[in-house]
């Protein structure tokens, strides 16, 4: 940087156009080409973030764990009982597939959730609490239109965490167990190919429930610089869930809880597909997401940021 | 003592219709009160002419980022209202603002990202940004501040000066019209304070307006054409440069043994404000003529030794209007 030899900047130079025309009006394809740019920034920066990465190795590692532990201590066909993993637990050693049922069935219960918990929390948050928000609303990326992305970015990496633990728990499952012809829970035999499909739609289901979660870890994420603070409250509320999904006595509220419907997703593994079950859950999925999307997108617009 | 007048009220009646639209930044009764009632902008009237290198300033806390804040929509107002390049606070602020650089409070930056990729970010945010041209605009703006060197090194390693440069690099990615740099040379050496400052007034010679916030009126005086003292939320002060030193009254010092008869004898041609340190009296000259006094000392039998008159320096003005601080007068 040379020093620039001119004095103080006079006073009324002409034509620093505060009346000059603002900037073009976009045309909406123009509007659509610059936000999937933002999108994509934004995957980028979520995908590519270190921690993150080591998250995702979190989410693969624990299928091969699993399959490791399952392929050196078989158990018994049928062994682990009528219900929960245990449903498919017994099942691993004769069907690999089960394998990958079996990741989400376990990962359901915190690890999926806490990841979504980390990504959310950071979605707004994280981004008030290293200054990185107040750089992004005065280029301006728009509240509203950095708030949609953020939560699209969420159900993204909510669709590729589910995705990839079942992913891994198959090609596992192929490596270390016999792949064939999927035995549902109610008995009958199905072809791997329809096997593989429902396995599809679980992925799908789980998928769409933890983007619920996320649009609760994005409501909040708005409330707060503190990213820990946004998962420790999503870690809270899905254990509070969880456990009052297990007490039978306040069964009332059952229905009600943001937990409830997650592993309802067994009704995919029968014949015929107890469908309004699976209604049911995307249902409360979606109710979830547009309660919390709302008070996300009032929040944002109102918030003074201050970070 | 007082050196500088009271600013004087802003006229009543005076609403947003009136507000100058041709005024880069112009503020009407702009006012912050946080939740917990404190007011941290007090009802506050700026005007910053287009071209100007205008410099804000006032002691850590007076403010200033607040008033930053909103003028950059991101704070609400609480009351009163402004005009940013002639549009008006609220949802007209986002077609504006892709015309105004900004650093706010420091540089906020990805830890895990390059220079290049956080500035690839920002441009990415931006929703009438050039996509042809994002890498060339890049490369330039990073040139500018002079990081093209490190531009692929993790914005974690920079220094505190790189990172700063980097905030303003990010107000560079386009050309604008206005600047809002919120204490730029926060924390910096000398030698870094002055690359910012030969970067200001690069920036302002392309005929850009410069709002530039400081805590510290040394290192912004040489740049700036106009100035605004905030003091405890309020406008304390508003002019150009010329005006800010022509507010301060001129002195005079006499050094001499005889400090008491001095002293008395200054009173008694009607100087105000004599003070009398171990071997010099000061007093206001008002519109005393020094050679009146010198003539008048001698003709007392008073030996004078020195005989001078002083206008404060800035730095005087400054910390008159903005409070000493912390007992530094002990």
């Amino acid at each position: 940087m040379s020093t620039a030899s001119t004095a103080q900047a006079s006073t009324a130079q002409a034509g620093t156009g505060p009346v000059q025309p603002a900037s073009p009006m976009l045309t909406p394809a123009g509007q659509l080409t610059h936000w999937l740019r933002l999108f994509r920034s934004e995957l980028r920066i979520v995908f590519l973030r270190p921690r993150n990465l080591a998250m995702f190795a979190v989410l693969a590692a624990a299928p091969i764990f699993l399959g490791i532990v399952l392929k050196i201590n078989t158990p018994p066909a049928g062994a682990g009982g009528p219900s929960g993993p245990g449903e498919f637990i017994g099942q691993v050693a004769e069907n690999g597939v089960f394998l990958s049922l079996l990741a989400i069935f376990v990962l359901m219960t915190l690890v999926l959730p806490l990841s979504v918990a980390v990504v959310s929390g950071d979605s707004v948050a994280g981004e008030a609490g290293l200054g990185t928000l107040r750089t992004l609303l005065t280029v301006p990326a728009g509240r509203v239109r950095l708030l949609v992305t953020k939560y699209l970015m969420i159900v993204v990496f909510c669709f590729t965490a589910s995705a990839l633990v079942a992913v891994t728990g198959l090609v596992m499952g192929a490596l270390l167990f016999p792949i064939g012809p999927v035995t549902l829970l109610s008995g009958a035999t199905v072809p791997l190919i329809d096997g593989l499909a429902r396995l599809a739609m679980i992925v799908v289901y789980v998928a769409v429930g933890l983007s619920a979660l996320g649009a609760l870890g994005l409501a909040l994420s708005t409330f707060t610089q503190h990213a820990i603070a946004v998962m420790a409250a999503i870690l809270v509320i899905v254990m509070a869930s969880e456990i009052l999904d297990a007490i039978s006595q306040v069964a009332s509220i059952h229905p009600y809880l943001p937990t409830h419907f997650w592993l309802t997703f067994d009704a995919l593994l029968r014949t015929p597909i107890t469908w309004p079950d699976i209604w049911h859950g995307l249902a409360s999925f979606a109710i979830y997401t547009v309660i919390f999307g709302a008070i996300a997108l009032t929040r944002i617009q109102r918030a003074n940021v201050t970070c | 003592m007082t050196l500088i007048d009271p600013t004087p009220a802003r006229p009543a009646g005076l609403n947003r219709a009136q507000i100058d639209p041709d005024l880069a930044i112009a503020t009407v009764g702009l006012s912050m009160r946080f939740r917990g009632g404190q007011l941290a902008v007090d009802n506050i009237d700026l005007a910053v002419p287009p071209g100007s290198v205008y410099g804000f300033l006032g002691p850590n806390g007076s403010g200033k980022t607040t008033t930053i804040r909103m003028l950059l929509g991101l704070m609400h107002p609480t009351d009163g209202t402004f005009r940013l390049l002639g549009a008006e606070a609220g949802d007209g602020l986002d077609r504006v603002l892709p015309r105004v650089g900004a650093l706010v409070e420091g540089p906020a930056f990805y830890p895990f990202l390059s220079g290049r990729e956080n500035l690839a970010r920002c441009d990415a945010a931006d929703q009438t940004a050039d996509l042809n041209t994002t890498a060339a605009r890049i490369d330039k703006a990073l040139d500018q501040v002079g990081l093209l060197a490190a531009a692929d090194k993790r914005y974690r390693v920079y220094s505190l000066g790189m990172k700063q440069r980097l905030g303003i690099a990010a107000g560079l990615l386009r050309p604008r019209d206005l600047m809002i740099l919120d204490e730029p040379t926060n924390g910096l050496d000398p030698q870094g304070t002055r690359e910012i400052r030969s970067l200001i007034k690069q920036i302002a010679a392309d005929g850009t307006t410069v709002f530039v916030s400081s805590h510290l009126l040394a290192e912004v005086e040489q740049i700036c054409s106009h100035v605004g003292v905030m003091s405890t939320g309020k406008l304390v002060f508003q002019g150009t440069m010329s005006e800010l030193r022509s507010r301060g009254e001129p002195r005079i010092l006499i050094r001499t043994v005889e400090v008491e008869l001095a002293a008395k004898q200054l009173t008694r041609l009607g100087l105000a404000d004599v003070t009398a340190e171990d071997e010099t009296v000061s007093a206001r000259l008002g519109e005393h003529k020094p050679e009146v006094i010198n003539a008048e000392l001698v003709a007392a039998d008073i030996p004078v030794s020195g005989l001078e008159t002083v206008r404060p320096s800035l730095e005087d003005l400054f910390v008159q209007l903005t409070g000493e601080g912390f007992n530094v007068n002990g």
